[in-house]
């Protein structure tokens, strides 16, 4: 009984961080975009510097009539924001907050992590694909392209760290962080990070979405509440892709004085700024630059990566 | 990566996102407006306010605008000629309204108006849900009349304005007079009898410009004098407000006149070139004679127009 109750107040704990942290980094980009622009943002909803703005947007998605295209593939159509979004949530639950703070210890977490972040994409391609529509397919096709380019570096600079850890169990990296890990494993954070951004398709790797150009791609044809369940899953994504960086590079709940999950959320709202930031300062990638990127920047950075983890490990071994 | 042409690696990312970063920490420059009115600048155009008193109906305005939204309709009033003159006739305002449906903010009437009668107000927050409401009738023209804003002051070392220039003074000299632009105190209505008692010598008049700091105060060379009673408003006049450089004859009539240079700020007491002097003969279709002209300008101690209960 007490095992059930256990895993039933950690899988709530987790849904809850599911719903509520993408909020929140919703509309901490709202408001930090808005000032780094001179703006103030929403101002309005829920009276204090419009805190309840995602809250009143949510409401105004669920009241929108939900299109479906003649020409779309029903089905797949319908599905495709789902497949866009549970994989983040099932991300979460093996990601460790603190010591003995995770949903569920898998002694293959790293492999599970990267294997369920690689169908998120696919909720994408399937979108781009059943709308029925050109600048949908154009930016499905364009998903498809960008996840093979970033999955490789992406996957080069993990095992870098599972080499390093002798562990592909994520609480079990956390573990064995030491804070010299930060200048070893610098080039693989900024290629996990690049790359990781790239998977999320946030700006400036967001050439499938383009709305000036190909009018959000994947989503052209969506509304209401599906279009809402993408927008959830881009956050969720930045969630994700932060706690990860955090656990993975940046030693997690490893730090002074401040509790440990405190910790892991600081670091991950930290990663969360830099995206927001990022995503402010520069303009999109055109899309041979963001191959060029990827294929002759992040795969032999990650590869170098690599072999300088490998070297140290057997000279420290 | 990105930055080739950048000097170190980077160089050009970094800057990117110093300057974003830079805003943030910068304040916003969005003006909250329905809570926050914004800060207009002194000319800006936003409603046409009229000072009906001025308005000598001679339609410069309603035949210069572009668009005729203009509406003026008036008649004629013989005034009674006293102590045996001539029976004069004036022009009385009968309606005066503006469609700003039409207006196209052009300003031209503001411009032709020889008499002062026209003025930028920076009001802008007149829509309304029925296109007819638009028009303004002169009741409300007459409402924007007080959030008229003062003119801004010329510029540091720019060439006076000619009408200040003429008359052989440096024109900073009152700069120190208070900019009583917002004090208007509730325009009342001019005093529409002739005095004829008061009927003087020409000369006595003086011959600058005084600054009227109330819009209501400019009047046209035709109206009505005012009664020497509203001398209430001079003692507050300030200490550099000089007495005109009227001509001698000014000060032979002993009396001691506060009235004003026209300090630099006083933009709206300078008279557009093609206006007519203060000088009534110049608006009448014959001069007075000595005795008995209704005309207000000849009175010796006519308040100067900046007298605001004029």
């Amino acid at each position: 009984m007490a095992e059930v109750l256990d895993l039933a107040i950690r899988l709530i704990l987790i849904v809850a961080a599911f719903l509520v942290l993408p909020l929140v980094i919703g509309q901490t980009e709202h408001k930090v975009m808005a000032h780094m622009q001179s703006r103030l943002g929403p101002m309005y909803a829920g009276g204090f510097h419009g805190w309840a703005q995602l809250i009143a947007d949510g409401v105004k998605f669920m009241q929108k009539e939900d299109v479906i295209p003649a020409a779309a593939d029903r089905r797949i159509f319908a599905i495709a924001p789902a497949v866009a979004l549970v994989p983040y949530l099932v991300v979460l639950a093996v990601i460790p907050v603190g010591p003995g703070l995770v949903g569920a210890d898998l002694n293959v977490g790293l492999f599970f992590v990267l294997a369920v972040m690689g169908v998120g994409v696919l909720g994408s391609i399937m979108a781009g694909w059943s709308s029925g529509n050109k600048f949908s397919l154009l930016g499905g096709m364009r998903s498809a392209a960008q996840l093979v380019s970033y999955e490789l570096p992406l996957v080069l600079a993990t095992s870098s760290v599972a080499m390093a850890a002798g562990t592909l169990s994520l609480p079990g990296i956390v573990e064995a962080w030491e804070w010299w890990w930060l200048p070893w494993q610098a080039i693989g954070l900024a290629v996990f990070f690049i790359a990781g951004l790239a998977e999320l398709r946030r700006p400036p790797f967001d050439m499938p979405i383009a709305e000036s150009e190909i009018i959000m791609g994947p989503m052209t044809e969506y509304t209401g509440i599906r279009f809402a369940l993408f927008m959830l899953a881009e956050y969720a994504g930045i969630v994700v892709l932060s706690a990860l960086t955090t656990v993975l590079f940046l030693g997690g709940w490893h730090g002074p004085v401040l509790p440990g999950p405190v910790w892991t959320l600081i670091k991950v709202f930290a990663l969360a700024f830099i995206v927001i930031w990022v995503r402010v300062s520069y303009p999109r990638l055109r899309e041979d630059q963001l191959q060029k990127l990827a294929w002759v920047g992040l795969v032999p950075l990650a590869l170098l990566q690599l072999a300088i983890t490998g070297v140290v490990r057997v000279f420290t071994a | 990566m990105m930055s080739s042409v950048a000097h170190i690696p980077g160089e050009g990312l970094a800057k990117g996102l110093a300057v974003t970063l830079r805003h943030m920490l910068d304040k916003s420059v969005t003006q909250q407006y329905p809570e926050v009115q914004p800060d207009l600048p002194p000319r800006s155009r936003g409603v046409i306010a009229l000072v009906e008193e001025n308005c000598t109906v001679c339609m410069l305005c309603a035949r210069e605008c572009p668009d005729w939204c203009i509406y003026i309709d008036s008649h004629k009033e013989t005034l009674p000629a006293p102590e045996g003159g001539r029976p004069r006739a004036r022009n009385v305002l009968d309606r005066f309204a503006i469609d700003f449906s039409l207006c196209m903010y052009c300003g031209i009437c503001i411009e032709v108006c020889p008499f002062d009668a026209l003025f930028w107000a920076p009001d802008f927050e007149y829509a309304e849900h029925d296109i007819l409401d638009l028009l303004h009738e002169k009741e409300r023209l007459g409402s924007w009349v007080e959030s008229v804003p003062p003119p801004p002051p010329h510029e540091v070392g720019a060439e006076p304005p000619k009408e200040v220039a003429g008359g052989g003074r440096p024109a900073r000299e009152s700069r120190t007079a208070p900019a009583r632009a917002a004090q208007s105190p509730g325009a009342s209505q001019p005093v529409e009898q002739p005095s004829a008692e008061e009927a003087a010598s020409p000369r006595e008049r003086p011959r600058a410009r005084t600054a009227p700091r109330d819009v209501r105060g400019i009047r046209p060379p035709g109206a009505l004098p005012a009664k020497p009673a509203p001398d209430e408003s001079v003692p507050d006049e300030p200490e550099a407000a000089k007495p005109a450089p009227a001509p001698p004859s000014d000060r032979a009539s002993g009396e001691e006149r506060p009235r004003r240079r026209l300090s630099p700020r006083d933009v709206r007491n300078i008279r557009p070139p093609g206006a007519l002097p203060a000088k009534p003969p110049a608006s009448e279709p014959e001069p007075p004679g000595g005795s008995g002209p209704p005309d207000p300008g000849a009175s010796k101690s006519q308040e100067p127009p900046e007298d605001s209960t004029t």
